[in-house]
């Protein structure tokens, strides 16, 4: 179709009075009929402008009232900056279109305004649209509601927050049956997947994708340091003079690290050798917002030559001046890496330029992998799974705040979102008895209803004030409980988390927000530090802040280790490191698992290379350990790596593929999930998620540290009471695929059947050499708190045995 | 029971058990604290469902402890009810349950700020009960008295750090004059030992005897971060 066709004078002036042709998916975009339509673009490519012209093109005569479009992004930092680029445009056409954004910061006053006098478009984010959907006047407000766009689909599908945003917008289809849908997604390998989930049956029926001609060149390399590729660790502090030399010859350059401790550590080791002065900052989640505004402001303004970030910088802003990203540590996956080197060069015409400084050698590999990867346009899957029982639950509550519902019509709706597409009934039957009543078999609560049943066979909400809570406890982002960490009595430097802090004692040091702190004590909820200076701060972990490799750049790396003629694209040291371990041992097979033992002093080592993510090998590790133990093994202890797993004990073990039978996964695992503080955290998240646990509650802030500890209690009298309750199978279904992986265990179990290499050696191989460097930087699990306490306990007998005083311990 | 730790407080000999409860085997008497029965049904009357099996778990538990233990005595001490009307919602198989294990013992509630009249449950009410060198009350008396008193109202909970980690557990604190009992109701939640409100009512060199992995550990105050 011609542009004349579909694109008004009005705005073919526009792009013409700039010097711009507007992109053949701009037009087409404008000319599609398609009710719902996936635009896959890759960054820079006028994605956003292409997402909203159809919006524009019908709102331009003026004849429109009240809200035509919604747009939702997953960052609040995003609504705010489209807003801003949006007005440009329809101010320089003189378009009568207002535009607004409403997020958890829009002053009460404003959001009030928004619903009794909504703009024309209005730009919001998942938990946003839930609050609107929850007021009984959200039926009226989007009855004219003629399109919603949804922006960055690729990090929204397959996450709670896009089960929630899901089950919003068929809430909202049912509301505004005329909406059409446009979603916005960088490339990805499953479109399929983010093609059901815009559906507006759930299943792919009626959504369109379209994709924006031309990959972007990108130039990726890994740099080159004069210090060797180190054995192990994250940090990559051996590449610093190099990295701090790249940042000197870029305008602006960002430099992306994977976890928080990462973005401390880098950043005090670029001033450290900042000869230069030049202006570097540090940017992060756990960082005071006031400060991270700051930061993105500097950015904004071009006065910054270097940002260390983490993924908080990760999506859509655009920071124009920026044309070098360097990824310090392994990238992890290949639509991850793409995503942030796009950040680079924000211009269709201009390759990308992106440096990767792998921290030891297998991130190496990872890091050559991740580049073939780019290289043949290959991503990784976000891949498909069932959205969770506690975003519905929530939802359900939600729903009943706006208006009475039938089971039936709302059990149908709900399936119209993709997650949900093939929920069982007796799920949501499950689901909704728990927001009435807590959905025990002891119906014990059926006299303190929550929701009522009406004469016609609505659901109702009881008391209105219900309503209120569910306002203050929506959202399905659930923190680890953070303490604020203070300067003396001053301001607040941002917040770590509370576990963390436990582990301090005053006096000692720790580096956050780019200082060197010295923890004094705890005020109430703050953690009062002073600044100092240190030799060895520590750096807080984080949970979960590291993404496990993903399946598709594991099996490059594998690849890559069983293909020595590719070895030559290594650097020297490393290809050296693969030839001494191919004579000494043997290499990884490709689809199977080397597993080699060896002694080493009076220990006995058990390493298999398995390339599952750490979180599976974690859970790996609890699984081979209980049953090593029971076949007289006398394991002590393991270590787990994105790559591999390291188990040490004082007997050899000889049966190895015995070891690594399927069968595994049953009673066992069973047994050690039920135990595990990750099934206990999952479930914690599942209960404030589902509204079991509120985060607040009107008139009074319960503390975090409440919620924690009142979580472990309810969930150790559920499993024993009533171990199939709804929130149960919730927590194991996240459980399954988040911090302990089984599913992904599960299919690597199954695939290595059979092809099992053992190798028992006379002593450590070389690739067997990182995973050993990793012991006592990683905590062993287990039995590590049994330790705490007997180790304390044990000092105090000599004490104890003193008898003096005239109450004694005997 | 094995990971039980003996002590003696005034002269009297004393175990703490690994479950919590507080064993006295020269009078065969079993003092527990802070039941909190019928919290779960006490949140669900403000619509917060919690799984209602909070008072059959804590039930359990007692009713195993006294199968072991067989005491002549069993000493409540306050807040066994989560409020005023918690004996009223008890479920009728927890209600006979209960009513079971007062009848074979000697069993007297002490009242607490929960239940301040802890009666209709059989057994006796008393506000504080002395037996030999020792006194069961509720909540710790705020004045300098003799050595020998047996509370709990603190649910107290310690926290062990070291090599970068934590971990907390429920314990016994333990001034030498005085014991604190930890709670030992299903949905009882914990204050640390450290809070002012605790630790001033406890001698500068306090112990904890804390409950971990079904052992009793004694951990002098000075351990605690």
């Amino acid at each position: 179709m011609g542009v004349a066709a579909v694109l008004p004078p009005r705005f073919a002036q526009w792009f013409g009075a700039r010097g711009w042709a507007p992109h053949p998916h701009q037009i087409e975009i404008l000319a599609s009929r398609a009710k719902a339509l996936l635009l896959v673009a890759p960054t820079g490519g006028g994605k956003t402008l292409a997402g909203f012209l159809p919006s524009l093109v019908e709102l331009a005569d003026g004849a429109h009232r009240g809200l035509h479009t919604l747009y939702v992004s997953p960052l609040k930092a995003l609504a705010v900056d489209i807003r801003r680029n949006l007005e440009r445009p329809v101010e320089e056409m003189g378009l009568p279109v207002r535009i607004e954004a409403r997020t958890g910061d829009t002053p009460a006053a404003r959001r009030a305004r928004q619903r009794r006098d909504p703009p024309h478009i209005l730009l919001t984010t998942p938990e946003s649209l839930a609050l609107l959907l929850s007021y009984e006047d959200s039926a009226s407000l989007f009855a004219g509601l003629a399109r919603v766009v949804v922006d960055e689909v690729h990090a929204l599908a397959g996450t709670k927050r896009g089960d929630l945003l899901a089950l919003g917008l068929a809430r909202l289809a049912a509301l505004a049956p005329m909406a059409g849908r446009i979603g916005l997604s960088a490339t990805v390998a499953d479109e399929a997947a983010l093609q059901r989930w815009l559906s507006f049956d759930g299943r792919g029926g009626n959504a369109v994708v379209l994709k924006a001609g031309g990959t972007r060149k990108a130039e990726i390399a890994i740099l080159k340091a004069n210090a060797r590729v180190p054995w192990a660790g994250h940090m990559a502090l051996y590449a610093m003079p190099e990295i701090y030399d790249a940042i000197r010859g870029a305008r602006t350059a960002l430099v992306f690290v994977n976890t928080r401790p990462q973005a401390e550590l880098v950043f005090q080791e670029l001033w450290r050798i900042n000869e230069d002065n030049l202006p570097i900052a540090v940017h992060h989640g756990s960082l005071a917002v006031e400060q991270r505004r700051k930061v993105e402001a500097a950015m904004a303004k071009g006065a910054l030559r270097a940002v260390v970030a983490t993924s908080s910088l990760d999506l859509g802003i655009d920071w124009g001046a920026v044309d070098l990203v360097i990824q310090v540590g392994a990238p992890k996956g290949a639509s991850r890496l793409v995503q942030r080197i796009g950040r680079s060069n924000h211009r269709f015409d201009e390759p990308s330029r992106a440096l990767l400084v792998p921290g030891n050698r297998f991130e190496f590999l990872e890091c050559r992998a991740a580049m073939d990867a780019v290289a043949a346009g290959e991503l990784d899957g976000a891949g498909n799974h069932p959205g969770g029982l506690d975003v519905l639950a929530q939802h359900l509550w939600g729903r009943a705040c706006a208006r009475p519902f039938r089971a039936d019509e709302f059990f149908a709706e709900v399936r119209r979102a993709a997650p949900y597409a093939k929920l069982a009934r007796a799920d949501f039957d499950d689901v909704l008895s728990f927001v009435a009543t807590g959905g025990y078999a002891l119906r014990a609560y059926d006299r303190f209803k929550r929701l009522v049943r009406g004469e016609d066979g609505a659901y109702a909400l009881a008391a209105p004030a219900d309503a209120r809570r569910y306002r203050m406890n929506l959202g399905v982002i659930v923190d680890a409980p953070m303490i604020k960490v203070r300067l003396g009595r001053g301001r607040v430097l941002g917040e770590v988390e509370e576990h963390f802090i436990q582990g301090l004692v005053p006096g000692d040091s720790f580096v956050f927000a780019g200082r060197t702190l010295i923890y004094e004590e705890m005020h109430e909820t703050d953690a009062i530090c002073r600044a100092g200076r240190a030799e060895e701060p520590r750096v807080p972990a984080y949970m979960g802040g590291r993404l496990p490799l993903t399946t598709e750049l594991a099996r490059r790396v594998r690849g890559l280790l069983a293909e020595p003629s590719a070895w030559r694209r290594l650097s020297p040291e490393v290809a050296e490191w693969l030839r001494i371990q191919r004579w000494r041992s043997v290499m990884p097979p490709k689809d199977g698992l080397l597993v080699e033992t060896f002694p080493r002093g009076a220990k006995h080592f058990l390493v298999a290379y398995c390339f599952e993510g750490r979180n599976a090998h974690q859970t790996l590790g609890m699984l081979l350990t209980r049953r090593m133990e029971r076949a007289g093994l006398r394991p002590t202890g393991f270590v787990a790596t994105d790559y591999v797993l390291g188990i040490w004990g004082t007997r050899p073990a000889r049966d190895v593929a015995a070891l690594f039978e399927e069968d595994m996964l049953g009673d066992d695992l069973e047994a050690w999930l039920a135990e595990s503080s990750l099934l206990r955290r999952t479930f914690r998240n599942v209960a404030v998620i589902a509204g079991l646990i509120e985060r607040r509650h009107p008139g009074k802030e319960k503390t975090r540290r409440q919620v924690t500890f009142g979580s472990d209690l309810i969930y150790d009298v559920l499993r024993k009471h009533e171990p199939d309750h709804v929130l149960l199978r919730a927590t194991r279904q996240d459980a399954a695929r988040g911090l302990t992986d089984v599913r992904r265990l599960a299919d690597f179990l199954a695939r290595v059947q059979g092809r099992i290499v053992h190798r028992a050696l006379d002593r450590i191989s070389p690739l067997a050499v990182p995973v050993l460097l990793e012991i006592g930087r990683e905590s062993v699990h287990g039995a590590a708190i049994d330790e705490l306490f007997e180790a304390a306990a044990e000092d105090l007998a000599a004490e104890a045995m003193d008898g003096a005083g005239q109450g004694a311990l005997l | 029971m094995s990971g039980a730790l003996p002590f003696s407080l005034a002269g009297a000999r004393l175990v703490a058990l690994p479950d919590g409860a507080l064993w006295w085997p020269a009078e065969r008497l079993l003092a527990v604290a802070d039941l909190h029965l019928e919290k779960g049904s006490s949140f669900a009357e403000q619509k917060t469902f919690l799984p209602p099996y909070d008072t059959a778990a804590t039930l359990d538990r007692l009713e195993a402890l006294l199968a072991a233990k067989a005491p002549a005595r069993v000493v409540a001490l306050g807040d066994s009810f989560h409020d005023a009307r918690a004996q009223a919602r008890l479920g009728s198989a927890e209600r006979a349950r209960l009513a079971a294990l007062v009848a074979c013992t000697d069993w007297t509630w002490i009242a607490g700020n929960h239940d301040p009249h802890p009666n209709g449950a059989g057994g006796a009410v008393a506000r504080e009960l002395r037996v030999g060198p020792l006194v069961f009350r509720h909540e710790a008396a705020t004045d300098r008295l003799p050595a020998g008193e047996v509370s709990g109202h603190f649910h107290p909970k310690c926290t062990l750090r070291g090599a970068g980690r934590a971990a907390s557990a429920r314990c016994f604190a333990f001034d030498g004059r005085r014991v604190v009992l930890p709670a030992y109701g299903a949905y009882a939640g914990g204050l640390d030992v450290r809070d002012p409100a605790l630790a001033t009512l406890l001698g500068p060199d306090f112990k904890v005897l804390a409950l971990a992995r079904g052992r009793v550990h004694a951990i002098a105050a000075a351990r605690l971060g």
